[in-house]
Parts: C-alpha cells; sequence; structure tokens
C-alpha cells in the first residue's frame, strides 16, 4: 500500500492512495497562491494598473519589461493568472480508478484531472459539495474570462531567467507546470463524472474496497472519508472542524481503529480565534461606516460568508447599522443563497429544526426579504443603479487578483475612511494587497478558519487511536514565523509520517487476513472438534472461487465414478493422481501398549515390540513389517502388500488427530 | 436453521394501516406504524399486542422504520409509542420526520375535537414521540446495532418516501413502502440497486392495472377543467394537503402560463400554505427537472395559485379552488362543496381514493341527494369528476422493481387479495421466485442458508489463488486449510500455521515399501531405468534423477537396492508421508508392474 502526494498544500491537498488493487485520489486541491504572482484584472480599465512600470534587471536589460511590471518595489507578471496544478507526473493519473471529494474547496483541480490526464473513473462527492464545488468553479472561469487578456507570459519561466528575478518569483516553485483557467465547458464535463453520496453511505469499489464519507463538520457537504477492507481501514481527514458553525456536526466515532489516519487540511492560522475573529469582523465593520467609510469584504461566494451574514443579522440592529446596504456581488450570489437554504439534511441540529418548522435554515433570507441584503451578479447593470455609500460589499476574489473586488480595490484604496476586512484565510493579506500599494484604506486581518487547530487534533487522535498518522510535513514543525511554538505542530505515538510534494510513501500495513465466505453446505459438513477450552477447529477441503475480488468456498464436488485399482492399470497415464488432493496434517503421538492392544484385535499376531533412544519398534515378523514409532513420527516399512499397508494405516490414524 | 418470518398487523391482503413484523437473524423490526381509515373503533391501529402479550414492546423491537408521513403508514405511531409504550430507535428520513407531526396533529384535532374522541393520544404524546425518532439520509447506511443495519431508498411516492433495506450479516429484506416507477412534475421515479435481498415485500395497491399514460390523465384533467372555466363553471379540487395537491397545482400552473389564462386558481389556506414551504426547503428529495431550475424559477412559489379566503367562495365568475381535505369529509372543501354543488355549471374532481362512508364516496357511486346534518338534503347537481393521480407503482412497475432489486423471494402487501393473486401468479411464472400475501395476523417463514464469513490467512488464500492461474488448473481446485474458531472469531489459515497456533507438533507418518523388481544389472542401472520410466509416464509431474542414485517424484524418494539373496532382484524402496498418500500408493502400484524393457 502506497501513497503518492501530488501536492505540497497541507490544505488543498491531492493524493493517490494504492490500496489493495484499487487507486483511489483522494481530494484535487488547486493550489491558488500561484495568482499572487499576477498583476490584478480590473474590471474597468485602470490607468494606475496599465501605466505601472516594465521592470528591468539591475544591469538595465528591459527585455522583460512586457512581460513584468513593478508595483511599490514588486514585481508582478503581467498576464492572465495561472494555477499550480497537482503533480501529474508522480503517478499515471489515467489508473485512477475513483476520485473522492472531501469539500467542495477540495474539488477545484478536478477538470485538470478527468480532462486531461485520460482518467475514465469514478469521482464521489456529496451533492452540497457539487453543487457549491461548481458555483465556486463557474465564479472562477466567470471571473478570468469576461476579462479577456491579450498576453500571456511565458519567458520568465525560463530556469535560467526565473533566477534573476526578484523574490518571491524567483522562488516559486514548478512554474513550468503552472495552467491557466479551464473553461466551462470542461467544468460541465468533469462534474458530470461524480457520483452523488451520502453520509455513511457504504460504496463498494470492485469488491475489494469499500469507502464511506463521514460528516467532517467543517463546510455543508463536507466529509471525511474511511477507505476499508475487512482487515485494513484507512481514514482520510481533510478540513474538519469541531466548532458549532452551520453544518452537520462531526462524526468522529467512525475515525476510530484506523490503520493509518492520513491527516490534511487543519487551520491556516492555529493562533486566531474563529469566535474572536468574528467579533473583531463585526466591530472594525460598524466603525467604520459610523464614520461614513465603506467596507469591503473579499470572500468565496459560499461557506463562512454565511455565518458573517448570520452574525450581521443579530449585530446590526443592536449597532445601528440598520440603513446601511449589504452587498453581496458574484456571477453565483443568487444560487449560492438559494443553495445554502435547501441543505437541511446537511445542516447542524438547530438549523435542521428550523427547516422542520418549515422555516429558511439561515436568516439571510430574512435579509434579502427586508432589503437589507442584496445580491448582484457584477458590478455592471442593477448593481450601478442601486449602489449607495457609505456601503459593506462582500464579493470575491479572495487573492485580489480578479473579480469585482479588483473594481472596489481600486475605487476605495485611496481613501482612509474605507476599510478592508480580510476574513479568507487562504491568502496572505500583505502580498494580496501589495498591487495595490501606496494604499490609503484601512486594512483588518480577521482570519477565520474553523478547521481543526492542534490542541483540538491532539485530543482527536487520542480519542480515534489511529496505529500510524501520515501528514503533511509542515504539521511536523511548528510554523516557520513561530519556530519555538513546539504546541503549534502534531504530536503523536508514533511519530507521524510527513510527505512533502511529490513523495511517495509506502503506508506500513500488516495485511494479514482476507475474507472469504464459506456457503452454507460447506459449512454444515465441517466437524470442529474442541482442542483446547474455547477453541476448535475444523479442518476444511474446499473449492476456492474468486468473482470480482470476492472469495467463497464451495464444497468439493464429489467424484464423478469412484476410481477403481483395476480401471487405473488400465488407464495408467490417464489416471496419475491429482496430487493437489492433499491429505491433512496429523499431529498427536501413538501410544505403543494400546497401539499394539489394537492391531492384535485386528488380527495381527507374532508382534515384537523392541525400544530404541526415541521411541519404540513394532515388529510384526509374519508380514515382514516393521513401525517405528516415535513422538512425533510413526514410519511403516512393509512389502508391497497395499492392502496391509492401508489397514496399518488406518489402525494409525485412529490415533492420529488430523487437521 | 436460520430463518426469516413476517408477519403483517396490518396491510395483509389490505390497505390501510400499514404494520409489517419482520425477524431476521434474531432482529426484530416493524416496519411502519398506520392507521386504518376505514375504521373508528379499535381495528383502527394495528393490534400491538400480537407482538409480545406480556412483556416491553422495547425489549422485543430492536427497531420502527416508518416509509413515508401518510396517516396509513405512520398515523399509529404516537399510540403506538407513547399509549402501549415503546422507547426505541424510529427510523425515517428528514422530510418524513419534518411532516409527519403535522400531520398527526392534524388527525389528532378532527378525532378528539371534531368528533369528540376520548382516550386519544395528546398533542404532547406526538412531541414526544418524535423525540424517538432518528432522520436518516438516502443510501446512508444506519447501524442499528453492532449486527442490525439498514438503508434508505428512494420510493418517489411523495415527498421524503422511501423504501428500506434491513440487513444482519448476509440476509437483508427490502421494504418498499408506497412507491412510484414513473417521474412525476414533483417527484423522481423510484429507485434501488441489485441488492439481491432474501425477500422482497412490496406494495401492490395497484397489482392489476396498467395504467395508460400520465400524458393523457393529464390532459383530460386539464381539458375538464379548461372548459368548465371557460363557461363560467367554478371547480372545486379536494385534495389532501401534501402529495397530489403539489403535482396539480404545477400542472395548473405551467397550463395557466402556457394558456395565458386569467381565471384566479385558489389554494386553501392553512396547512397547504405551509405545505408548500416544505417542498421548497426539501427541494433535494424532487425530481431532477425542478433540482435543476430551481435557483431561476422554484417550482413551488406559485404565481397563479393565490391563498384562499372564505368569501372567496361566494364570489361571481369562474375559479378553481384546491381544498382540504380530500374526501369531502369534512373542512373548508366540504363547506364549498355544499355551495357550488347546486349548479350544474360547476365541477368537483376527485383526484384520488376514497373511503367508504365518506362524501366524496358517496358521490363517486353515483349518489346525487345527500343527507346533510341538520336533516337538510343537498342535490347534487354539480359535476362530478374522478381521476387518479396516485403515485402507486402500478403492476408493470412492481414487476420491474422486482427486476431491478433481484430477491430470492417476494411478498405482497398493502393491496386487495384478488389483485394480490393475480400478480403472485405473475411474479412466479416471470422471475421463478417464490410469491407470499400472508393475511393479517398471519406469519410467512422462510428459511435461509446465509453463507458464514471467516478470515482467510493471506498466505494461505495467495498460495491458492497463484496455483489456481497455472494453466493445467483448469479444474476446480481443492483448497485445504483449518478453520480455527476461538469465540466468536473465526480463521482459515493453513494446517500448519494452526498446529503452530496451538502449540502442537506435527506428527509424521511416512510409509516405505519395498518393491521388488526382477533386474539382473546394477542398482544404479535399475535406478536409471525406473527414472525413465516414471520421468515418460508422468509427465505432469517432477521426476528427478539425484546425483546420489536415487529418484524423486515431487516429494517421494525411490531408491534401489540389492536383494539380500537374490542377485536376480533388485528392491526398490519407495518412501512417502501421509500427505502424498495418494502419488505413493499410485507408484508402487505403477511400479509393481515392472518396468518396460529397456531398449537393447
Amino acid at each position: 500500500m502506497k501513497l503518492y502526494c501530488l501536492s505540497g498544500h497541507p490544505t488543498l491537498p491531492c493524493n493517490v492512495l494504492k490500496f489493495k488493487s484499487t487507486t483511489i485520489m483522494l481530494d484535487c486541491g488547486l493550489d491558488m497562491t500561484s495568482t499572487l504572482n499576477f498583476l490584478p484584472l480590473p474590471l474597468v480599465q485602470s490607468p494606475r494598473l496599465s501605466n505601472l512600470p516594465g521592470w528591468s534587471l539591475k544591469d538595465g536589460n528591459a527585455f522583460l519589461d512586457k512581460e513584468l511590471k513593478e508595483c511599490s518595489g514588486h514585481v508582478f507578471v503581467d498576464s492572465v493568472p495561472e494555477f499550480c496544478l497537482p503533480e501529474t507526473e508522480l503517478i499515471d493519473l489515467s489508473t485512477v480508478d475513483v476520485i473522492l471529494i472531501s469539500n467542495y474547496h477540495c474539488m477545484m483541480a478536478l477538470p485538470y484531472i478527468t480532462e486531461h490526464t485520460g482518467f475514465t473513473g469514478t469521482v464521489y462527492a456529496t451533492e452540497p459539495t457539487v453543487q457549491i464545488g461548481r458555483l465556486l468553479m463557474e465564479e472562477l472561469v466567470n471571473f478570468i474570462e469576461r476579462v479577456p487578456k491579450a498576453q500571456s507570459a511565458s519567458l520568465w519561466k525560463n530556469k535560467d531567467i526565473q533566477r534573476l528575478l526578484p523574490s518571491p518569483l524567483k522562488d516559486a516553485v514548478e512554474v513550468s507546470t503552472w495552467r491557466r483557467c479551464y473553461t466551462m465547458q470542461e467544468v460541465n464535463s468533469a462534474l458530470s463524472k461524480i457520483q452523488l453520496v451520502g453520509y455513511s453511505q457504504k460504496i463498494e469499489l470492485f469488491g475489494a474496497v469499500q469507502v464511506t464519507p463521514l460528516s467532517s463538520g467543517y463546510a455543508l457537504g463536507s466529509s471525511n472519508w474511511i477507505i476499508q477492507s475487512h482487515y485494513e481501514k484507512v481514514s482520510y481527514v481533510s478540513g474538519s472542524s469541531l466548532l458549532t458553525t452551520h453544518p452537520q456536526p462531526m462524526d468522529q466515532a467512525s475515525l476510530k481503529n484506523s490503520d493509518v489516519l492520513v491527516l490534511t487540511g487543519l487551520t491556516q492560522i492555529p493562533t486566531a480565534n474563529p469566535d474572536g475573529m468574528v467579533g473583531e469582523f463585526c466591530s472594525n465593520l460598524a466603525l467604520t461606516v459610523r464614520n461614513g467609510g465603506n467596507v469591503l469584504v473579499p470572500c468565496y461566494p459560499s461557506g463562512v460568508i454565511y455565518d458573517l451574514l448570520e452574525c450581521l443579522y443579530q449585530y446590526i440592529d443592536s449597532a445601528g447599522l440598520s440603513n446601511i446596504p449589504f452587498y453581496f456581488i458574484s456571477p453565483v450570489a443568487n444560487s449560492s443563497l438559494e443553495f445554502s437554504q435547501i441543505f437541511a439534511e446537511w445542516l447542524c441540529h438547530n438549523k435542521q429544526s428550523k427547516v422542520y418548522l418549515p422555516e429558511p435554515p439561515f436568516p439571510h433570507a430574512e435579509l434579502i426579504q427586508t432589503n437589507k441584503l442584496k445580491h448582484y451578479p457584477s458590478i455592471h447593470g442593477d448593481f450601478s443603479n442601486d449602489f449607495r455609500q457609505p456601503c459593506v460589499v462582500f464579493t470575491g476574489h479572495p487573492s485580489l487578483r480578479f473579480g469585482d473586488v479588483v473594481h472596489f480595490m481600486e475605487l476605495w484604496g485611496k481613501s482612509s475612511l474605507n476599510t478592508v476586512i480580510f476574513t479568507e484565510p487562504d491568502f496572505s493579506y500583505l502580498e494580496a494587497l501589495a498591487p495595490y500599494q501606496p494604499l490609503a484604506m484601512k486594512c483588518i486581518y480577521c482570519p477565520i478558519d474553523t478547521r481543526l487547530n492542534f490542541i483540538q487534533v491532539s485530543k482527536l487522535l487520542k480519542e480515534v487511536q489511529p496505529l500510524h498518522v501520515v501528514c503533511p510535513e509542515q504539521y511536523t514543525q511548528p510554523p516557520p514565523a513561530q519556530s519555538h511554538r513546539m504546541d503549534l505542530m502534531i504530536d503523536c505515538q508514533p511519530p507521524a509520517m510527513s510527505y512533502r510534494r511529490a513523495d511517495v510513501l509506502a503506508l506500513p500495513f500488516k495485511r494479514r487476513y482476507e475474507k472469504i465466505e464459506i456457503m452454507p453446505e460447506l459449512a454444515d459438513s465441517l466437524v470442529p472438534m474442541e482442542i483446547k477450552p474455547g477453541i476448535s477447529l475444523a479442518t476444511v477441503s474446499a473449492v476456492l472461487h474468486t468473482k470480482d475480488n470476492k472469495h467463497v468456498l464451495q464444497p468439493p464436488p464429489r467424484p464423478a465414478q469412484p476410481t477403481s485399482g483395476k480401471k487405473r492399470k488400465q488407464r495408467v497415464s490417464e489416471d496419475v493422481p491429482d496430487c493437489q488432493v492433499l491429505k491433512p496434517l496429523l499431529s498427536g503421538s501413538i501410544p505403543v501398549e494400546q497401539f499394539v492392544q489394537t492391531l492384535e484385535k485386528h488380527g495381527f499376531s507374532d508382534i515384537k515390540v523392541e525400544d530404541t533412544a526415541k521411541g519404540h519398534i513394532v515388529l510384526l515378523q509374519e508380514a515382514e513389517t516393521l513401525i517405528q514409532i516415535e513422538e512425533d513420527s510413526t514410519h511403516i516399512i512393509c512389502d508391497n502388500d497395499e492392502m496391509l499397508r492401508v489397514r496399518l494405516r488406518d489402525l494409525v490414524l485412529k490415533f492420529l488427530q488430523k487437521f | 436453521m436460520p430463518e426469516i418470518r413476517v408477519t403483517p398487523l396490518g396491510a395483509g391482503q389490505d390497505v390501510g394501516r400499514s404494520c409489517i413484523l419482520v425477524s431476521i437473524a434474531g432482529k426484530n423490526v416493524m416496519l411502519d406504524c398506520g392507521m386504518h381509515m376505514g375504521f373508528n373503533d379499535d381495528r383502527r391501529f394495528p393490534d400491538f399486542s400480537y407482538i409480545t402479550q406480556n412483556g416491553r414492546l422495547t425489549d422485543f423491537l430492536d427497531c420502527v422504520i416508518i416509509s413515508h408521513f401518510h396517516l396509513d403508514h405512520c398515523g399509529a405511531l404516537p399510540y403506538f409509542s407513547e399509549m402501549v409504550g415503546y422507547d426505541g430507535p424510529i427510523y425515517m428520513t428528514h422530510p418524513t420526520q419534518a411532516i409527519c407531526p403535522i400531520l398527526l396533529e392534524d388527525y389528532r384535532k378532527i378525532a378528539v375535537d371534531k368528533k369528540g374522541e376520548a382516550n386519544f393520544f395528546t398533542s404532547q404524546m406526538i412531541k414526544d414521540c418524535m423525540k424517538k425518532v432518528v432522520a436518516v439520509h438516502l443510501h446512508q447506511t444506519v447501524q442499528v446495532d453492532d449486527e442490525l443495519e439498514i438503508k434508505a431508498y428512494y420510493a418517489g411516492h411523495v415527498l421524503g418516501a422511501a423504501m428500506f433495506q434491513i440487513k444482519v450479516g448476509s440476509e437483508s429484506v427490502v421494504y418498499t413502502g408506497d412507491y412510484n416507477m414513473t417521474p412525476d412534475r414533483h417527484l423522481g421515479a423510484a429507485w434501488i440497486d441489485k441488492c439481491r435481498p432474501n425477500l422482497l415485500i412490496t406494495e401492490s395497491t395497484y397489482a392489476t392495472t396498467i395504467r395508460d399514460s400520465k400524458r393523457c390523465r393529464e390532459r383530460d384533467f386539464l381539458k375538464k377543467v379548461h372548459e368548465t372555466v371557460e363557461r363560467g363553471g367554478k371547480v372545486l379540487i379536494p385534495v389532501f394537503a401534501l402529495g397530489r395537491a403539489q403535482e396539480l397545482c404545477i400542472l395548473l400552473e405551467t397550463f395557466w402560463e402556457r394558456m395565458n389564462l386569467k381565471v384566479p386558481i385558489y389554494f386553501s389556506t392553512g396547512l397547504t400554505e405551509k405545505a408548500n414551504h416544505y417542498y421548497k426547503l426539501f427541494i433535494t428529495w424532487t425530481n431532477q427537472k425542478i433540482r435543476k431550475t430551481f435557483v431561476q424559477r422554484n417550482m413551488f412559489e406559485f404565481k397563479h395559485i393565490k391563498a384562499f379566503d372564505r368569501a372567496f367562495a361566494d364570489n361571481p365568475g369562474p375559479m378553481v379552488v384546491f381544498a382540504t381535505p380530500g374526501m369531502l369529509h369534512a373542512g373548508q372543501s366540504l363547506q364549498i362543496f355544499r355551495k357550488w354543488a347546486g349548479n350544474e355549471k360547476n365541477m368537483v374532481i376527485m383526484p384520488g381514493y376514497c373511503v367508504q362512508g365518506t362524501v366524496g364516496h358517496k358521490i363517486l357511486s353515483g349518489q346525487r341527494k345527500l343527507e346533510m346534518e341538520g336533516r337538510q338534503v343537498l342535490e347534487v347537481k354539480m359535476q362530478v369528476e374522478y381521476m387518479s393521480f396516485s403515485a402507486h407503482a402500478d403492476a408493470k412497475g412492481i414487476m420491474q422493481l422486482v427486476g431491478q432489486a433481484e430477491p430470492e423471494r417476494v411478498l405482497l402487501v398493502h393491496g386487495e387479495a384478488k389483485k394480490m393473486e393475480f400478480l403472485r401468479q405473475k411474479i412466479e411464472q416471470e422471475f421463478r421466485v417464490s410469491c407470499y400475501m400472508p393475511a393479517n395476523g398471519e406469519t410467512v417463514t422462510l428459511p435461509t442458508s446465509p453463507s458464514i464469513p471467516v478470515g482467510i490467512s493471506l498466505g494461505l488464500l495467495k498460495r491458492e489463488m497463484a496455483q489456481g492461474l497455472l494453466p493445467e488448473a483448469k479444474k476446480p481446485r481443492l483448497l485445504h486449510g483449518t478453520l480455527v474458531m476461538k469465540d466468536s472469531s473465526f480463521r482459515l489459515v493453513s494446517s500448519e500455521q494452526a498446529l503452530k497456533e496451538l502449540g502442537l507438533a506435527e506428527h509424521q507418518l511416512r510409509f516405505t515399501c519395498r518393491v521388488h523388481l526382477q533386474d539382473t544389472r546394477k542398482e544404479q542401472e535399475t535406478a536409471l531405468r525406473v527414472y525413465s520410466h516414471l520421468k515418460s509416464t508422468l509427465k505432469d509431474h517432477c521426476v528427478q534423477h539425484l546425483p546420489d542414485g536415487s529418484v524423486t517424484v515431487e516429494s517421494i524418494l525411490i531408491q534401489a537396492a540389492a536383494h539380500s539373496e537374490d542377485p536376480g532382484t533388485k528392491v526398490l524402496l519407495v518412501s512417502w508421508t501421509y500427505q502424498d498418500e495418494e502419488l505413493g500408493s499410485f507408484l508402487t502400484a505403477l511400479l509393481k508392474k515392472g518396468l518396460p524393457q529397456a531398449p537393447s
């Protein structure tokens, strides 16, 4: 059993597990931090961005000035943004049988895998994961396609040139594998390969392996996966949360008794408390708006935004913000808000009970009804008519490189009355802001990452007690910026096996048993004997049938016709006995006295017994036969008299146990 | 002998009061807990005293499963759990859990508040009962205990309707509840995988019917409604709040939209409006089309259908009104009916089955003069139409489901005896499986022969599989091993390993046979002759001539020795262990016949 690690990003994993005869891909996360190296794509022509100076080498050589632009001391690629794909060369991806998706953030590389590697398998994911994942992809494609960029820079990727560039471009990894965004057509084709599954559904793969998604508590429909056969169990933990937000709570109990637990998707901000961050978010928002400024919240169209809207729903009246318009701008804003209301079965208990009333589970329905929250597909169209300031705008993309957020950064960046509040933890906010410098607007960093922190992980591991833990290398040492915080790493016994991008790990498995079914007719014919108290044995001679990786034992076929000795003589060459018909093993020992008595009872006379060093020799003088009996062996030496030999054999066997 | 036992307490050769007891591998499961619409006395609920004479139901039943929210499937639940007393788990889907208590409360109100029945379950009992409910997802495998597991499949009968697989080890039963095999305007079709249960318990409401196409019925319905409103008449459609009401609303809504009609359509208030909310929130349970388009347009947000107000009934001009209840036995539908019955321009359309004794049943059977309370006689001049929109599988659909699931046996419930008999024969003919149709209180016992799962040591299995791959091994191979049974763990290991694990030594039994051969040549040459003879005879075996002059066939050793007395005779010592018994015995017989003449 092996684990091929195709992604180096701990929260956007992509691993391939070879388990028994199956090849299973666990998530296919897309590392989008690569886009931070690119210039933003403005929706409206931005004179500032288009007038940035080209970058030239120290010696004044300016051959790269078309591709690279400089802004406040940072260098950016002026091109269509590109993403860092999972490793595609480490393993032949056309051999992947199934892909298991754990949450909608971890499926963004799916079209690259399913459409361009010869993949012919099935993808498994829950319904909310697929629906919201589709929205995220739709938004991404829309953001990039609606700002067509003529230029595609590639010169800078040349290894010899990249060396000469300033950081962070110089240190960017795997730039040759960076790819542009997929198209909607590829998204649709990729999503059509998904089969929907529910929590605790047991999915059989080729009869060899069973996979089961479990609630992970992190997002709508987010799951961890159990991959198991009858005697081995791998748990794949990805993006889990123990906080009570909107999703169904995490199922921890089912992770117990794992041989291996693959642990990914822990919190990216282990030092921040999500509840505290939400409080800070609200107070900063209120403060800015009261002072007449606008608030910009770069965000994904689903996930934490539901929780933020719920907090604001409870907060705005008491904070006197009832008249401030809240705008949610995304090509999928409407869909996201609508979809959130229909997944009752995937929500936490409180929200579920609301649906039973029946009321919408999320209060943003009421915010929309009362016109406090308005949503628009983009800044064009209706929005420009309704737009009032001061206001609060939720919009994407959190990288600040594309989407409507670029427009608001350009629009509001110059005034210190305005505030941008970063809540998504996926991008470094300083890097995100770099191409907008110098900036007058206030920047608040309130990352809300509800995924497991190290205290929760260590509790979880104590609880579920896996034999081995496998995790990205980042989790086995403190974060580089806080190297003294020994508490910010995984601590378990035996120490976790760590991986980095392009590693292949051999998983420590000792497979010893496999399930086999004994047919009832065969089971009826078995004769168990009790060997020791509580332990019984039965010898089994049966026909093994293996189909679709399932093994069945059937009763041996009755011999069609008894082969007599005579017949055998006539057709010697055809009737050579099947050496595969094995005799059982024997155990026990033969008490000489009783054996002699038995011989006498069966008509043998003239028996002589001699003692030897290790046992006895029984002589049947008349038959010229000698039987050596020792503790663990019996040897019958006789003339070629088959009748006699068989008689003696059967008498010996009476004293022995067969296995 | 293991067996599966099935006893219907209700719905055995009958429609209504569905309640079926199943015992499988020592587990007892109750499927549905319904009331009978045709009775108002004790017969309305199943006879739970049958389950256990003395002793608590909780001790006897491992779980209760409710297939959907119709009262003939869940109406007796609060009585069963709170008044008879059951504290174990009750499983149902989320939509059923949401809607079931509302219908129960409605039922309670009619029984207690309107009919004044005493000793009925209370609102609090409904609440307490619902606290025992565990909601299940579709396809989720729910582990009731270590051995018993259940799994829900989509049934398409009403929102949240499910079929259930009940499984213990390798034995399983599937109970369909009510289901529909053709997708309609708001629900999808029932689906189950090839799960090959030992027994399929299926409903058989339409056991003998093969329904005409749904399109025809819909066109008929729309035509009648349209004609009536065109000539200025009013249309009354008595419905139950959930189920067909939504189906017909969608039908009329789309028709109105397409024809650009302006005649008002009303939905009687209260429960029905709330009901549409459930459909909106549980949209994932509806059919593909509705789910796909719901963001752009939620099919349950009706543009043309407005809430009804009592006063509207007297408005002049045409209108269409959906009103509850569906059998015209009380409430708003009956009030409106009384107002409109006298006008022949008007029409009442009954879209479902009506129980005997209700006004609905009377007018459907042709009665035109109805005696109302207060000795009033109501003359029915309005047109009366019946149109079946029930979402049950017809005969074709039932056969289709049997084909899908591939059960070993079939058992029919929820249907009329005569029709069941016809379907039973059809199933036995077509699928060659036994089919049963027990009456209420009658037990069907089916022997099963589950196979026994054991763990086989990988070494043993791999050895066998590797040999199974050899080209000459076309004949079935025999696997030899020892089954070690310790506590409840069963492991099949090689005999050597079993001996080792038990700390037992192997006892080797060896035979050495002397075969006398007439041969004057030297022992070495005899051995060589034996070798070439065996080599040519035993083509499939490994025959070797060893440097020390001995010959081996597989693990059997043959040595040639001089005879102590007769120099013209050589003695062959053939030696083998008990494990090579067959081959050893064969070789001695073969050698006894002598060697072929050596080529000169």
